[in-house]
């Protein structure tokens, strides 16, 4: 019973960083119908802000509360800038084009980075991964029993960071100004730009937000797994996608669920199968949802336009 | 998917049939000339010109599904595993049985290509059940399926005890040779060329220009879906058959969703759709890691750059796809053939589709 909690709370901290980056998937496609596949790694461009600050800063980011803000800080504004470089250099010429060339564009940026990071030329940090350095340290916030349920400070923290930034991002949809002008170049962007609404703007705002959450994201992460390296982004971004296209991508609370039930399932399996099968156990998950519902489990399937 | 500018459909086909055969070895033989004088001797030349082939084998096959058919699949490695590792354990049983009827040299031939054959057939059933799902989805969908197929087979053979889990298959008989490696080039290259210009090629180009009206028009889109997917798997896993035949050892790391995207890249510098285009795009894409390590030698920067060719290889990679995709989408060729871009002074027939 006790491990059986353990490993909820242990699956619920997992999924919760899964969904904020799949939030960063589902806003994107949202607006632009563009699976963002480089998504995770400007994820990882971040985390490696984030680790740069940290040590820019010595021991005053360590474990201080203005440290750890500094650090959030620097990396999420820092990756929404990269984000907006992005889409305006790489996928705003490419908006009247077919779908795929802008997907085939995603992977090539994904590629770029992550192996690009992997050189050890200039600045780049090379392959080899790093520690990141401790800026939340780690606590056992709460014990069950005779050590029979931990629960560590970074989980809470994680956990709380990340609902505030759903419940942010959901008044944000559904409650601003913004928010109806991204819902409404979701639903066509054309007749929206007709309407007088700045879409370029918008969409460059979503994907400044999607690659802002995406460097928080890929923070607490860095934290829980205390290393850094050119391949996160690649390892994190496709679960994060797996959960978002399970919830139905496109689906804001979807992708949270999505991501929770992909953070349990694995859990799960590394608890009670083997740790190896976790990747084909998320992934034949994916399949099975998409097979029995197309659209994921909240997403619709569009009407085909003739 | 807006309409790329295809060439009107005609009757006669464009490629005299004398040609059409031919081509693959046209290719193949300057290329064995140059490797067999020039770079590193007889063995690299063997190694590179093995591999290029199966390049082509790889990227003609992928082809089909994402080029003639605009399936985006990106888990061809997975189908290429399943053929190597099929195809390596049917080696490794059959290692010393001999048909007693015929001379050694020749029964080894001829297990071969049966274990080569079983190892096609088992991708070409692993298609079958990744097109199975493209009866439900569409586009960006069905293009997940196919990496999450891809990293599943990854995974089962990594925990497998048979496909020798993380440490892979050694020991499979080096029984592949430029010369077979060819003539499975060239069975492909035929075949995605008489495709092209079938009925069946011509349902398959319907789909890619729009499925709801190639439906409307009485084509049974899921069926040539499926059977796009079971073509271009077969040859897949017989591509990762070869591979397994010359390489020392076959390991879950050589089919990674990376060696996908290798391919992906070929289809789409060539031009989707486009055969020729794809060789070509293989050839290059095989040669230039090795111009890149010669050329940086020449310039004497060794020890540093030219030995990590191959971890440049990759970011350029990622950067080539992007350029490529806002400068020129339609990728090198578009969906024409090298002689429909061949300059005007050489023969050539009327363009047609075929």
């Amino acid at each position: 019973m006790a491990q059986l909690l353990q490993h909820l709370i242990n699956g619920l901290a997992a999924g919760t960083i899964y969904a904020l980056v799949a939030l960063g998937y589902t806003m994107v496609y949202g607006v632009l119908k563009l699976i963002n596949f480089a998504h995770g790694d400007v994820m990882m461009v971040g985390v490696y802000m984030g680790y740069a600050t940290a040590f820019a800063l010595g021991r005053e980011a360590r474990a201080s509360l203005l440290g750890v803000a500094a650090v959030f800080a620097v990396a999420m504004l820092g990756c929404a800038l990269f984000g907006f470089l992005i889409e305006r250099f790489a996928y705003r010429p490419l908006r009247e084009k077919p779908r795929l060339t802008a997907l085939i564009t995603a992977i090539g940026i994904s590629f770029a980075l992550s192996y690009g990071f992997q050189l050890d030329i200039g600045f780049l940090p090379g392959a080899s991964p790093r520690a990141f350095p401790e800026i939340i340290t780690p606590t056992e916030w709460l014990i069950i029993g005779d050590r029979d349920v931990v629960v560590w400070n970074w989980q809470v923290i994680s956990l709380l960071i990340a609902v505030g930034l759903m419940v942010g991002l959901q008044y944000l949809v559904f409650g601003t100004r913004f928010g109806r002008a991204m819902r409404a170049v979701s639903w066509d962007h054309r007749v929206a730009a007709l309407m007088g609404i700045p879409t370029d703007r918008v969409i460059a705002l979503t994907f400044m937000l999607s690659s802002a959450l995406a460097a928080g994201a890929g923070l607490l992460y860095a934290i829980k797994d205390t290393s850094v390296s050119p391949l996160m982004g690649l390892y994190v971004g496709l679960k994060a996608f797996v959960a978002a296209v399970i919830g139905g991508i496109g689906h804001v609370p979807g992708a949270v669920v999505g991501a929770l039930v992909l953070g349990l399932v694995e859990e799960f399996v590394v608890g009670y199968a083997a740790s190896t099968w976790r990747d084909a156990v998320a992934f034949g998950f994916l399949i099975l949802v998409l097979l029995v519902k197309p659209g994921g489990l909240f997403g619709r399937v569009a009407a085909e336009k003739v | 998917m807006e309409p790329p500018a295809l060439p009107v459909p005609e009757s006669r086909p464009l490629v005299p049939p004398s040609l059409r055969g031919v081509l693959p070895v046209l290719v193949a033989l300057p290329v064995l000339a140059l490797f067999q004088w020039g770079l590193g001797g007889a063995d690299f030349a063997t190694y590179l010109l093995s591999v290029m082939g199966v390049n082509i084998i790889l990227a003609v096959s992928l082809n089909i599904v994402n080029g003639m058919t605009g399936q985006f699949s990106i888990g061809h490695a997975g189908f290429m595993a399943v053929g190597a590792y099929i195809s390596g354990v049917l080696s490794l049983q059959l290692k010393d049985v001999a048909l007693s009827f015929l001379p050694v040299a020749a029964s080894d031939q001829v297990l071969f290509l049966v274990s080569l054959v079983g190892g096609g057939t088992a991708a070409a059933a692993c298609g079958f059940l990744v097109g199975l799902p493209s009866l439900r989805l569409r586009g960006d969908y069905l293009a997940i399926v196919t990496l999450g197929f891809g990293e599943i087979i990854r995974v089962v053979v990594q925990n497998t005890d048979a496909f020798g889990r993380a440490l892979g298959l050694s020991g499979i008989p080096q029984s592949s040779s430029p010369a077979m490696v060819y003539f499975w080039v060239f069975l492909v290259v035929l075949a995605a060329r008489r495709l092209a210009g079938s009925s069946h090629g011509r349902s398959l180009w319907a789909i890619r220009e729009d499925e709801v009206a190639a439906e409307a028009m009485g084509v049974d889109t899921t069926g040539y879906k499926v059977r796009a997917f079971v073509f271009s798997s077969f040859f897949a896993g017989i591509a990762g058959a070869l591979f397994a035949h010359f390489v020392p050892i076959i390991n879950p790391g050589s089919f990674t969703f990376v060696r996908s995207m290798e391919i992906v890249v070929m289809v789409v510098l060539g031009g989707l759709g486009s055969t020729t285009g794809a060789i070509v795009a293989a050839i290059f894409l095989t040669l230039l890691p090795e111009g890149m390590r010669s050329l940086f030698s020449a310039l004497g920067t060794e020890g540093s750059l030219a030995q990590r060719v191959d971890q440049i290889r990759m970011p350029i990679y990622g950067v080539l796809l992007v350029v490529l995709m806002l400068a020129r989408p339609q990728g090198l060729f578009g969906s024409k053939e090298l002689w429909d871009v061949l300059p005007r002074w050489l023969p050539r027939k009327r363009r047609g589709l075929a």
